[in-house]
């Protein structure tokens, strides 16, 4: 199992210089990749102006969204944006695409929030198939596709068009779960091998409260689920070591653990940990 | 810190003892709206995980309930005048009355102040809020939990009886009206549980729901006098009822938390009600504890330490109680066959499982299927249809072949028939011209080949907009692949959207025989193909519009009429916007439904990677055939890449 670590462009107080530093750090460090998450209404960055950052202050990791809100933008766009990234990268883009939870991101951007998944199957048919004649470069050729989503039709989604699965976070045997459902569509649409399977987590080394304070705030929209995934963070060594266990043995084929604290110290300890 | 729980049933006394072990200086009342010794229901099952629970949380309740315990190893089925047995399942019974006796009690030693014949109007003011009050909880219409209560299974009734069975007991009965059942199991030593079951429908045929209390205890004593030996049938409010399964979204809101029936429920036909309450109960304590009286971060561990587990639970009692509901189905099944199909009817005992319990009853059952003495587990033993005898149930090997060229998916596809065992002959309809599966499915080829379907709709995004089929043609391109054909079994694909399975569904064909083509193509290659012939199916088109499970299998009956032999079960791909419903193993409850409703041997896949699931499937009689989704053997693992890379990296 490969561990990629997130940049805290949600977190508050990350400031662009910290975003590219700790890019630089994971690059030299032992993750396999850096990850962004994607929302509109909060104080967070942009994640493809992110990526596209991070391309240039790295030269290894993977460059992923975990995941990227498909339907707020227009689907040619979209495109364009993962290209230019996958491009300046040097082919690293890891394009994980999902719906999103939130109708507040959907009335920001002005795009109707019904009709989101139907929307996201177009998307994920035009990045992945050959349907406007090259029109629209650059080449998207070996962009890495993950879906993310826990309904039937996002399994379904994700077989049909994607490499492999982004899950949301949670208890190994959540993820487990998941991924059998995954697997089990996989096999369903008669896609040949198997998908990579990307799972995630949240840790605080330092201060744990304002990590978990971060992420009841973060979380406010789903209500009492906020303290759950609160009560997941994951605050000591012991318990990332458990965490990256419990994935790998559920297999997982990236863990990508996402900071709450925005602090270069944190992605030190982080390396301490794992190590 | 003061505590107001509302419900004396076994969940809150056992919260309110509990509580008061783990802290004296903590006031704990129980309200309860009913009398100290109304009770309703008979006995409560508990199983021996349960009572060592019990015996860490508090010893001397443990040692009183387990004093008047009934006890039994064995599950008897009476079916068709033939009784089973099964052993190696530990069950033990507790009067339910008796029971809050015991915890009554238990709560004055310890100071709990019950208050009995009180009607809360209102959240009782209290530091800590506990809602045990059961599925039809006032509590939780006090606050915001998310609530959501669903009837499922069929209508049944509670009764006791005095005679005392030494098993837990399943029992069947056929009437005039349809047939009815009955879980019996002992709770102490002079009296049983009883509950008698019946779908709805056959309820209402007896006339059973426009019955006296009496009138209907009286008819279930007749019915089953032979299991209760002459013995009567005690009645306790004992009324026709639907099962609520109830799920909440939260279990705690503000200082108000959930546990037992209140929060969830789960069919009684797996005996886990009283069980989980008390789990609930002990988890919540030690939650409280830990987090020292911290009632948010308590209510936080406590629902996610219980939720995953009652929500596998609630899985299998929802199995369980669909499964009753359609019991009259299986009446064909041999009975050792219909008994494995019973003890595997939730999913939580598998044929390997019960080799470990019961070893002699699944050597029986594969002594049955194999046909001699000692036989292999079911997933090894013969099946013969149409003269070819297959050695095993799991060895079929799938081909596709397309009939024409423009019935292929993609161009890589061969279009020349292959010799292997299954052969699918298939027209990929407007399903057609596009890239291979290994970069996705259903993107289109740029410079594709025009599709067909019944309707002009694309099938996805980018599809072509398809055109009218020559149905001459592809008839005759299906009979002569299928001369052309060496198989030992012939599939014709109608499932997925295809061609033939485009015209199956209102969603993608608009005339009203949508049987018509593929019924004339199925008679076709049966005029031409001697051998074993199978029907690929999308049982389900997992779509609100689209074909019903039921109309799968009406349609599944009419292609076993028409001349097929097996029905490959399939669901969904109709459309390409369905709404699938993916897990482990997620074909084999429709594969059971289509072979036992509609009278055919069925071949199904559905992502089962294990010979013990095949070996149950096959040997309840869910399917006949089983394809297995065999993962590649791995025995040399590479080596962690993360170490090895830093140190490169660093040096």
């Amino acid at each position: 199992m490969n561990i990629g670590v997130g940049l805290p462009t949600t977190v508050p107080g990350a400031t662009g210089e910290l975003l590219l530093d700790w890019a630089r750090r994971a690059d030299a460090g032992l993750f396999s990749s850096v990850a962004v998450l994607d929302r509109v209404v909060y104080d967070s960055y942009e994640p493809f102006a992110v990526l596209a950052g991070a391309a240039a202050a790295t030269s290894r990791v993977r460059l992923a969204t975990m995941i990227a809100i498909g339907p707020l933008r227009s689907t040619a766009l979209l495109a364009k944006q993962a290209a230019s990234v996958h491009g300046l990268s040097g082919g690293r883009l890891t394009l994980g695409l999902a719906v999103g939870a939130r109708t507040e991101d959907f009335e920001a951007a002005g795009v109707e929030h019904k009709g989101r998944g139907k929307r996201l199957g177009e998307q994920l048919a035009y990045i992945r198939g050959d349907v406007d004649g090259d029109r629209v470069g650059p080449s998207r050729d070996g962009i890495e596709i993950l879906v993310g989503g826990l309904s039937g039709p996002a399994y379904a989604r994700m077989a049909r068009y994607a490499d492999g699965y982004a899950h949301n976070g949670g208890p190994p045997r959540a993820f487990a779960n998941a991924a059998g459902r995954a697997l089990a569509a996989w096999s369903d649409l008669g896609r040949p091998g198997k998908p990579k399977l990307w799972g995630q987590g949240y840790f605080a080394f330092g201060d744990a409260d304002q990590g978990d304070a971060y992420l009841r705030d973060y979380y406010a929209f789903t209500g009492p689920f906020a303290e759950k995934i609160a009560a997941g963070n994951l605050t000591s060594a012991r318990a990332v070591k458990d965490y990256v266990r419990g994935y790998e043995e559920a297999g997982c084929d990236e863990l990508v653990l996402f900071p709450t604290v925005a602090d270069a110290e944190e992605l030190e300890r982080l390396q301490e940990a794992l190590a | 810190m003061n505590v107001a729980i509302v419900g004396a049933g076994p969940a809150g006394l056992y919260l309110a003892i509990l509580l008061r072990k783990l802290d004296r200086g903590v006031d704990v009342r129980v309200l309860e709206r009913n009398a100290p010794d109304a009770t309703f229901g008979f006995g409560v099952v508990f199983s021996e995980e349960t009572l060592g629970a019990l015996r860490d949380a508090d010893p001397e309740t443990h040692l009183e309930i387990t004093d008047t315990f009934a006890r039994w190893d064995r599950i008897d089925i009476r079916y068709q005048g033939r009784e089973l047995s099964s052993r190696g399942h530990s069950f033990s019974a507790i009067a339910r009355k008796r029971l809050l006796e015991i915890l009554q009690q238990r709560c004055r030693e310890l100071s709990v102040a019950l208050e009995f014949g009180v009607e809360v109007a209102d959240l009782p003011g209290a530091d800590l809020v506990v809602g045990a009050d059961g599925a039809n909880s006032l509590v939780r219409r006090f606050c915001d939990f998310g609530t959501k209560v669903q009837v499922e299974g069929s209508k049944y009734v509670w009764f006791g009886t005095d005679h005392v069975f030494d098993a837990f007991t399943f029992a069947f009965r056929e009437t005039e009206h349809g047939l009815f059942n009955a879980h019996a199991y002992p709770y102490d030593e002079r009296m049983s549980t009883f509950i008698v079951e019946c779908p709805e429908t056959v309820c209402r045929a007896a006339g059973l729901d426009e019955m006296e209390e009496q009138e209907s205890l009286a008819f279930c004593e007749q019915l089953f006098a032979n299991e209760l030996r002459g013995r009567e049938l005690f009645s306790n409010r004992s009324l026709w009822l639907d099962f609520p399964k109830i799920t909440n979204q939260t279990w705690h809101d503000g200082n108000v938390v959930l546990l037992g029936d209140a929060v969830h429920t789960a069919h009684f036909s797996i005996g886990s009600g009283t069980k989980l309450a008390m789990e609930d109960s002990i988890a919540l304590a030690a939650a409280l504890a830990r987090r020292r009286w911290d009632l948010n971060a308590a209510f936080v561990d406590y629902e996610l330490e219980r939720a995953p587990y009652v929500e596998r639970t609630q899985q299998a009692a929802s199995e369980s109680a669909a499964y009753f509901g359609r019991i009259a189905s299986y009446s064909h099944l041999e009975p050792i066959q219909f008994a494995f199909n019973l003890l595997t009817r939730s999913g939580r005992i598998t044929h390997a499982t019960l080799g470990v319990r019961d070893p002699q009853f699944t050597r029986a059952l594969d002594s049955w299927l194999g046909g001699r003495p000692v036989s292999p587990p079911p997933a090894f033993s013969p099946f013969e249809l149409r003269g070819v005898r297959f050695e095993n149930r799991f060895e079929l090997v799938e081909s596709s072949v397309a009939v024409t060229p423009d019935g292929r998916t993609s161009a890589e596809e061969i279009s020349r028939p292959e010799g292997k065992l299954l052969l699918r002959l298939m027209h990929a309809g407007r399903r057609g011209a596009t890239q291979p599966r290994r970069l996705g499915v259903d993107l289109p080829l740029p410079d594709g080949w025009p599709v067909v379907a019944p309707t002009k709709r694309p099938y996805g995004p980018f599809g072509a907009i398809p055109g009218k089929p020559d149905e001459a043609a592809v008839l005759d391109a299906f009979v002569a692949a299928a001369s052309e054909a060496r198989a030992e079994v012939l599939e014709i694909d109608m499932a997925h959207g295809y061609l033939l399975g485009s015209y199956l569904s209102r969603l993608t064909n608009d005339e009203d025989d949508r049987l018509r083509f593929p019924l004339r193509v199925l008679e076709a290659v049966r005029a031409a193909w001697a051998g074993p012939l199978a029907v690929r199916l999308s049982v389900t088109d997992w779509h609100p519009r689209g074909n019903s499970v039921e109309e799968g299998i009406a349609i599944a009956r009419a292609m076993r009429e028409a001349g097929a032999d097996l029905i490959h079960v399939e669901a969904g791909q109709t459309v390409h916007d369905d709404r699938p419903e993916y897990r482990r193993g997620f074909l084999t409850a429709l594969s059971d439904r289509v072979r036992n409703e509609a009278s055919v041997p069925t071949i199904v896949g559905g992502y089962l990677t294990t010979l013990d699931e095949a070996n149950t499937i096959v040997g309840a009689g869910r399917a006949d055939l089983v394809l297995l989704d065999l993962p590649e053997t791995q025995v040399e693992r590479p080596l962690k890449a993360s170490a090895q890379l830093l140190g490169e990296l660093r040096a």
